[in-house]
């Protein structure tokens, strides 16, 4: 079929046609070489001005050996960096049902108000009469989290989820010693459900972690808890709700049960976004809680980090907390004047990292918070456990429930149960979804459950979206149904990539580009 | 949507928490607000804040001003890497895999090792996990830290390193850069963590206590806050370091009030798997083209739980991008030249202040930052200028207050700071120190 002049208007068919190109490249889909195959030692895409001459001060430091880096020029850099981005999928571009992970809108006022010259652009050692706008930042979004979590006091400079976990362990750890009682709680209890970074933040400070068994509904058992709780606990590592997506309905009495034990109570705030302005962690007797500012508020996972990760404490943990903290200064004159403080006093742990946190991530969730407000951010929970119950109706009937068909809370859990004798497993299934245009949801994690799939939706999905992403799971469930392997066992089909070769990555470890030796003469 | 869930109200979803503690009403914060009443209320917030741009700026210790070209930052912002997670599905993250294998060659070659990681939180908490790590190599348990070491690291250190149940020795605080660190390296250490340039700016020779360490089977780690000087001065590896960790904020990120910054972690490939953190390796799909995969996780927490080597889970993965970007726009000319842009302006800057009456600069060798004594309390001076619009360098005694160096300023010029400016802060130095 032609135009007048002669241009095709209908597509051919492409059957049978030649599916190779001549760059590899397929339309938009086009690889990049690496910057060490296609930069020039010689070449620099940054203009910098030549110093007249001048006395080094290096004294015999310097630099001899050779750096080896080639440098691309603006347009070159670029090009580069934009084809890479093409081979990436996010949630701007599509649902991320990663359970767990939280994968909802980064608003872009976020990110503008990062950029302001007076956060972006002012150094944490400037004198703190420079920077009162950032610690007065600081100690509103200190307050917001306090208010939301029902706690006393927030540590603020750890610097993702795990390294709040650790703020809030060395905090128990510190309060056990301060009781005389470091040499005998050892021991500190994590569910098998948990995320892998509970039992080794303990292990990382010496404590040895003992699991605490789930019942058959997912959740844990206080009767478990009350068996294990002797005078050697220091602690339980909680997830609430859990990585099942489960609220733990005794919290309250597991909470009773280890502080009468003398023990403390740490939460895992990953899942944060299904309970903020429902239920405060500090109401059901939380000590410790980290709160992962790059999941529940919205700040970006940018390919993995960078997070945030404040912790509030309680009453009985607060005197412990990690240096610096902003201190609210007395009202004056000239208005109130903001303190820091940033040497070590009375019982705190000291400090966990240089300067005073991840104020980028601040700035960005304090953005999110006062758009959404109490009402937003309650809604934004309701909306969340709405979607996630929603999704957990409309395909439970095809795939299984390790807990049946009960209530979730912000993700729904499904297993492998239903692909038993199909020869396709949560991993083929995973990567189907790749070929629809979907990001796998989270895949055998929690590792209690048999092939896990968790999937979360977050609140930022419509429900037409969620429509197309469930009838595309059901699609691919009867597919599976009807035997359909070749739709799995090879997918992904139309990925940038397919199923890469991960124990050849691992046996034989290339972690960097090297220069191929020069070819030998024929 | 309610009704296909089989609840009639939202409510009913959250029974499972326990009826007395859910919350009623609001919670006590205000409700929400527009796009533009937030950006009206945070810009007056950020109005408050002296940035580092607007005023002759010396301050470094740690952070550093430098002039990030332009395209970084609209790289860093497109969609796909912005808001991609973690790239644990290869085959739709290959960006995010590829530039983490090109950072990964660009800081081994940086500090001269050959192997890197993917990046850790920053300069600190890498330092901290550097120590832990040689810990593990070494089965020993006790660090030594030079008295150079950034006071916030060598405490990050001692931290970590006693909650582990691990002991450490620090060093009283090496104003003069001339402490002998020799005399005490022996069989018992696990590591000795040695800065350079220091914390009062003096270069540090690593090649003799490499040698030291080596001959008593001691880790040395190198520590650097300000990578641009790795443009200038000899590569620690080159100089026999078994691990070298530090702050790349200089390259591609922004001041932000420290954070979020981007550790650096590199060491010999027989230690790789010893090491915390991300990793990324190049491998084949099915088709056998060429990939990069998430590598030897066996050592990570989501595989290893308790027996991992460290907790980490989220690293700097964007702020490891701009620094790759920046990195890449550079290539080994340009970071000479940026370096040696720096170096002349901190040689310009002494060369100024050693003019001034009362003002001795101690420094012997630096990069961009070095010492002067003045003759009264140096954070009062600081807090004066900074009245006067100049914000002049760190009081040391804001990071060491116990150690009477009430007297010593950090001083710090970069590739952004004029002759105009460096003008200026003589010209007030001048007037605060004669009222």
């Amino acid at each position: 079929m032609l135009n007048q002049q002669g241009r095709p208007t209908r597509a051919e068919s492409s059957q049978g046609q030649e599916s190779r190109s001549f760059t590899g490249n397929r339309g938009l889909q086009m690889d990049e070489p690496l910057i060490f195959e296609t930069g020039r030692l010689d070449v620099t895409g940054v203009d910098i001005e030549t110093p007249a001459p001048f006395a080094s001060r290096l004294g015999h430091l310097a630099r001899s050996s050779e750096i080896g880096l080639p440098g691309l020029t603006e347009p070159e850099a670029v090009r580069h960096y934009v084809r890479l981005s093409q081979l990436n999928y996010s949630i701007d571009a599509g649902l991320y049902p990663l359970g767990s992970c939280t994968m909802k809108h980064n608003p872009r006022l976020n990110e503008k108000m990062a950029r302001l010259p007076g956060f972006g652009d002012i150094h944490p050692l400037q004198p703190v009469s420079t920077v009162q706008g950032g610690l007065e930042l600081m100690q509103m979004l200190a307050h917001w989290l306090i208010e939301m979590t029902g706690m006393s006091a927030v540590a603020m400079s750890p610097k993702a989820g795990a390294h709040g976990e650790l703020c809030g362990m060395m905090a128990i750890k510190a309060a056990i010693a301060a009781k005389g009682e470091a040499g005998t709680r050892k021991v500190v209890l994590v569910p098998e459900s948990a995320h892998g970074t509970n039992p080794a933040t303990a292990a990382l400070i010496g404590f040895e972690v003992r699991a605490v068994p789930a019942r058959d509904d997912g959740t844990v058992d206080p009767a478990e808890v009350a068996k294990l709780a002797g005078p050697e606990v220091a602690a339980i590592m909680l997830t609430n709700p859990n990585t099942c997506g489960l609220f733990e309905r005794d919290i309250v009495e597991i909470a009773r049960i280890l502080h009468a034990a003398g023990a403390y109570f740490y939460c895992d705030g990953a899942n944060f976004n299904a309970i903020v302005g429902k239920a405060r962690p500090g109401d059901l007797g939380v000590d410790a809680m980290h709160i992962n500012l790059h999941k529940t508020f919205s700040t970006p996972h940018g390919g993995g980090g960078p997070g945030s990760g404040p912790v509030v404490l309680s009453a009985r943990l607060a005197d412990y907390a990690p240096v610096p903290f902003v201190r609210g200064g007395q009202a004056g004159e000239k208005g109130r004047t903001l303190e820091l403080v940033e040497t070590q006093e009375g019982a705190s742990f000291g400090r966990m990292s240089a300067f005073h946190g991840q104020m980028g991530m601040f700035v960005r969730a304090m953005s999110y918070m006062l758009s959404h407000g109490a009402d937003g951010m309650r809604q934004a929970s309701e909306d969340a456990v709405l979607n996630a119950n929603y999704v957990r109706v409309c395909l439970n009937d095809l795939l299984s429930s390790p807990f049946g068909k009960r209530t979730c809370m912000h993700e729904a859990l499904f297993d492998d149960e239903w692909l038993k004798g199909t020869g396709i497993t949560t991993l083929d299934f995973a990567k189907a979804m790749i070929d629809e245009g979907y990001h796998p949801m989270t895949m055998y994690f929690p590792l209690v459950v048999h092939g896990a799939m968790l999937i979360e939706p977050t609140e930022s999905e419509s429900k037409a979206a969620l429509d197309l992403f469930i009838m595309t799971l059901r699609d691919l469930a009867f597919s599976v149904q009807r035997g359909e392997s070749e739709r799995f066992l090879g997918a992904p089909h139309f990925a940038p990539r397919k199923r890469l070769d991960e124990t050849r990555a691992a046996r034989t470890p290339v972690l960097r580009w090297t220069p191929r030796l020069p070819l030998a003469a024929e | 949507m309610l009704a296909r869930a089989g609840v009639a109200h939202v409510d009913a979803l959250f029974a499972d928490i326990p009826a007395d503690k859910l919350l009623s009403g609001l919670m006590n914060l205000p409700e929400g607000q527009s796009e533009m009443a937030v950006e009206r209320q945070l810009s007056a917030m950020a109005a408050r804040n002296v940035s580092a741009g607007s005023v002759p700026f010396f301050i470094g210790g740690g952070a550093y001003k430098h002039h990030v070209p332009a395209s970084v930052d609209h790289l860093i912002q497109r969609s796909e890497f912005l808001t991609s997670y973690t790239p644990y599905q290869p085959e739709i993250t290959q960006g995010t895999l590829q530039y983490l294998f090109e950072f990964q060659t660009q800081v081994a070659a940086l500090t001269g090792m050959e192997v890197a990681n993917a990046s850790m939180y920053d300069g600190s908490t890498a330092t901290a996990e550097a120590v832990l790590m040689a810990h593990r190599i070494t089965r020993r348990s006790k660090a030594l830290l030079s008295g150079g070491l950034h006071p916030h690291y060598a405490q990050t250190v001692e931290t970590l390193n006693s909650m582990a149940g691990c002991q450490s020795q620090m060093m009283t605080p090496d104003l003069m850069g001339n402490e002998d660190i020799l005399a005490l390296i022996d069989d018992e250490l696990s590591c000795v963590v040695v800065q350079s340039p220091d914390f009062f700016g003096h270069l540090r020779d690593l090649a003799p206590i490499a040698a030291k360490c080596q001959a008593h089977g001691v880790l040395l780690i190198a520590v650097f806050t300000e990578v641009v000087a790795l443009g200038a001065i000899e590569a620690p590896g080159a100089m026999g370091a078994d691990i070298v960790v530090g702050e790349g904020q200089s390259l591609g990120n922004g001041l932000n009030f420290g954070g979020p910054y981007v550790g650096l972690m590199a060491t010999r490939q027989k230690y790789v798997r010893q090491m915390p953190g991300r990793l990324c390796g190049e491998t084949v799909d099915a088709d056998g083209k060429r990939g990069f995969v998430l590598t030897l996780s066996t050592r990570e927490q989501h595989i290893r739980r308790d027996k991992a080597t460290s907790n980490i889970c989220t690293n700097s993965g964007l702020c490891a991008l701009a620094f790759t970007i920046h990195m890449t726009l550079l290539g080994q000319k340009g970071l000479r030249q940026l370096a040696l842009a720096n170096h002349a302006n901190g040689v310009m800057l002494a060369q100024m202040l050693a003019e001034v009456a009362q003002v001795q600069v101690l420094n012997q060798t630096f990069f961009n930052e070095f010492c002067v004594r003045l003759p009264g309390n140096a954070a009062a001076v600081v807090e004066a200028l900074a009245a006067k619009g100049i914000l002049a360098g760190v009081p040391v005694s804001r990071l060491l207050p116990e150690a009477g160096l009430d007297d010593i300023l950090l001083v710090t010029a970069t590739e952004t700071n004029t002759r105009a400016d460096m003008e200026a802060l003589v010209a007030g130095l001048r007037s605060v120190l004669s009222c």
